[in-house]
C-alpha cells in the first residue's frame, strides 16, 4: 500500500509531510482518505480494537474480522460523513489462511467490498486506478509492487490537484509499506529514494509515464 | 431473634488466607526472572491453549498462579486497564506500577468484603531499556503489593523453589541459561520426579528489551525446546 502526502484544506496545501498508511496490526495496514482528523482517530480505535482482541483471545482477528470491525467503526461515523467529515478508508492485510494478500474497500455507510488485484481511494484515485489497471501484472515481485504504486501516484499527482507528488527539495517520498507473512513493513526512504528517482528519470524522457504494450 | 457468634476480625482474616494460601499452594508454580535481554516468564503449565501468562501492553506482561477463572478475570481487566489508558493518553502513559496498583485495590477489596478470597498470585512486570529499570511486582489473594528485584517464585512450594533459585540465579545471564535454570527449579517442585521440565509442561514467554515495539514475545514449544537443548557455557 502506498500514499501520498498532502493534505489539503481548500485550496491550501495544509501539511506536506502527513502520512495516511498506517499499520492496523502486525498483518495488516490501512491507507485512509478523506477528512484527516476523523481518519485518524478511527484508525487510532482500529488498531486499538485490534491489538485488544489479540492479546484478550491470544490470537489475531481473522482477516474477515478485521474488515468487518472496520466496517462497523465507519458505520458509527455516518452522521459526521453526512454533515460533510465523511472518511473512506482502503484495508490490506496478509490472510495466513488463504495464504494471499487482501484488499478491501469501503464506503462512508460502511459498506466492505473485497477487491480483486489493486485498489485505489481518495480524490486523485480514478488517475491512480486507470495507471494501475495498466501496469499491474498477477505475482508481480516486491519491487516492482513499490515501483507501480509509485507511477499511480505520480499520475494521481500529475492530474488531481490535492494529490502530491514527490517532494524532491525536501525529500518528502509517498508512504509505501507491505504486509506479508513477516509482518508489517514500511520501505524505508533510502531504499525509497532510488525508486523515486527511477520514475522521474524515465518521466524526463516520457512524462505521461510507461506506454501500455499494444502491438 | 438469634445473635450471631461474635468472631474477631482477626480471625476472620486468618481464615480466608489459610484458606487463599491452601489453594495456591495446591497448584503449579510460576517463576518471573531477570535475564540479560529483559524479563524472562516460566510457568509449568501443560495446556498449550490455556495460559498463565499474558502480555498486558507494549513493555508488561502478566503471570498468575491460583485458580484459572480468578486470575482470568484480573488479566481481562489488567488488558482492558492499560487499552484504555493508552488510548485516552499516549502509550508512554501506560505503566506497570498503576496496573500493579489498580490489581492490589482489586484483590484487596474482594479479600475484605468478599466471604470467599481469591485464590491467586499474580505478578506484573515491566522491561526498562536497562536491567536497572525494569520492574518486577509480585500481588498477593489479599492485595499486598510488593517490589521484586532479580526474581521471584509463586504458587506450588514457593518458599523451597525461592531459596533453590537464590543459589543458583545470577545478573545478566543468557537466554538459554535463565531457561535452563527455571526448567530445573521447576522440576524440584513439581510431582514427578525428574532433573529439568522439558518443553512440553513449560510455557515460556519474555519481555525482550531489545525487541521494537512491544517487547512480549511468547516461546513456542519447538523454539524452546533448541533454547534448553543448547550447551549453558
Amino acid at each position: 500500500m502506498a500514499g501520498d502526502r498532502r493534505a489539503t484544506l481548500g485550496n491550501v496545501v495544509a501539511q506536506r509531510d502527513i502520512e495516511k498508511v498506517m499499520p492496523a496490526d502486525e498483518h495488516s495496514v490501512v491507507g485512509i482518505a478523506g477528512s484527516a482528523g476523523t481518519a485518524m482517530a478511527l484508525v487510532k480505535l482500529f488498531q486499538v480494537e485490534l491489538e485488544h482482541y489479540e492479546k484478550i483471545e491470544g490470537e489475531e482477528l481473522s482477516v474477515d474480522g478485521k474488515a468487518n470491525r472496520l466496517s462497523v467503526l465507519l458505520r458509527g461515523n455516518l452522521d459526521m460523513a453526512l454533515m460533510g467529515l465523511a472518511v473512506v478508508p482502503l484495508f490490506g492485510a496478509w490472510d495466513p489462511i488463504k495464504k494471499t494478500g487482501r484488499v478491501f474497500s469501503y464506503d462512508v455507510t460502511g459498506g466492505r467490498y473485497e477487491e480483486h488485484d489493486h485498489y485505489a481511494v481518495g480524490s486523485g484515485s480514478l488517475f491512480a486506478r486507470g495507471s494501475l489497471k495498466k501496469l499491474y501484472q498477477p505475482n508481480m515481485p516486491a519491487a516492482s509492487a513499490y515501483r507501480i504504486c509509485l507511477e499511480a501516484l505520480y499520475d494521481a499527482a500529475d492530474d488531481d490537484s490535492a494529490t502530491g507528488g514527490p517532494d524532491l527539495t525536501r525529500k518528502i517520498y509517498p508512504v509505501v509499506a507491505d504486509v506479508t507473512q513477516e509482518g508489517y513493513r514500511r520501505v524505508d526512504d533510502t531504499e525509497l529514494s532510488a525508486v523515486v528517482e527511477a520514475v522521474l528519470s524515465k518521466r524526463m524522457l516520457r512524462p505521461d509515464g510507461p506506454a501500455a504494450d499494444i502491438s | 431473634m438469634t445473635v450471631p457468634f461474635y468472631v474477631s476480625p482477626e480471625q476472620v482474616a486468618k481464615d480466608k488466607a489459610d484458606y487463599a494460601r491452601k489453594g495456591i499452594a495446591k497448584g503449579r508454580s510460576v517463576i518471573v526472572m531477570q535475564y540479560q535481554d529483559g524479563i524472562a516468564f516460566v510457568a509449568e503449565n501443560p495446556s498449550k491453549t490455556l495460559h498463565k501468562i499474558s502480555e498486558i501492553y507494549d513493555r508488561i506482561a502478566f503471570a498468575a498462579v491460583g485458580k484459572y477463572n480468578e486470575f482470568e478475570n484480573l488479566r481481562v481487566a489488567g488488558i482492558r486497564f492499560a487499552d484504555m489508558r493508552g488510548f485516552a493518553y499516549d502509550r508512554s502513559d501506560v505503566n506497570a506500577r498503576s496496573l500493579a496498583n489498580a490489581y492490589a485495590q482489586t484483590l484487596g477489596s474482594i479479600f475484605t468484603e468478599i466471604t470467599k478470597p481469591y485464590e491467586v498470585g499474580v505478578a506484573v512486570a515491566q522491561v526498562g531499556d536497562t536491567p536497572s529499570q525494569d520492574e518486577i511486582y509480585r500481588l498477593t489473594f489479599d492485595g499486598s503489593i510488593a517490589d521484586e528485584s532479580d526474581f521471584l517464585v509463586m504458587g506450588g512450594q514457593s518458599e523451597r523453589l525461592t531459596s533453590l533459585l537464590h543459589d543458583e540465579w545470577s545478573q545478566g545471564l543468557e537466554i538459554s541459561a535463565a531457561l535452563g535454570l527455571a526448567a530445573r527449579v521447576l522440576a524440584e517442585g513439581s510431582a514427578e520426579e525428574r532433573e529439568a521440565l522439558t518443553s512440553d509442561d513449560l510455557e515460556v514467554a519474555v519481555l525482550d528489551r531489545n525487541r521494537a515495539g512491544r517487547k512480549f514475545k511468547r516461546i513456542n514449544p519447538a523454539a524452546l525446546g533448541e533454547l534448553l537443548r543448547s550447551p549453558v557455557s
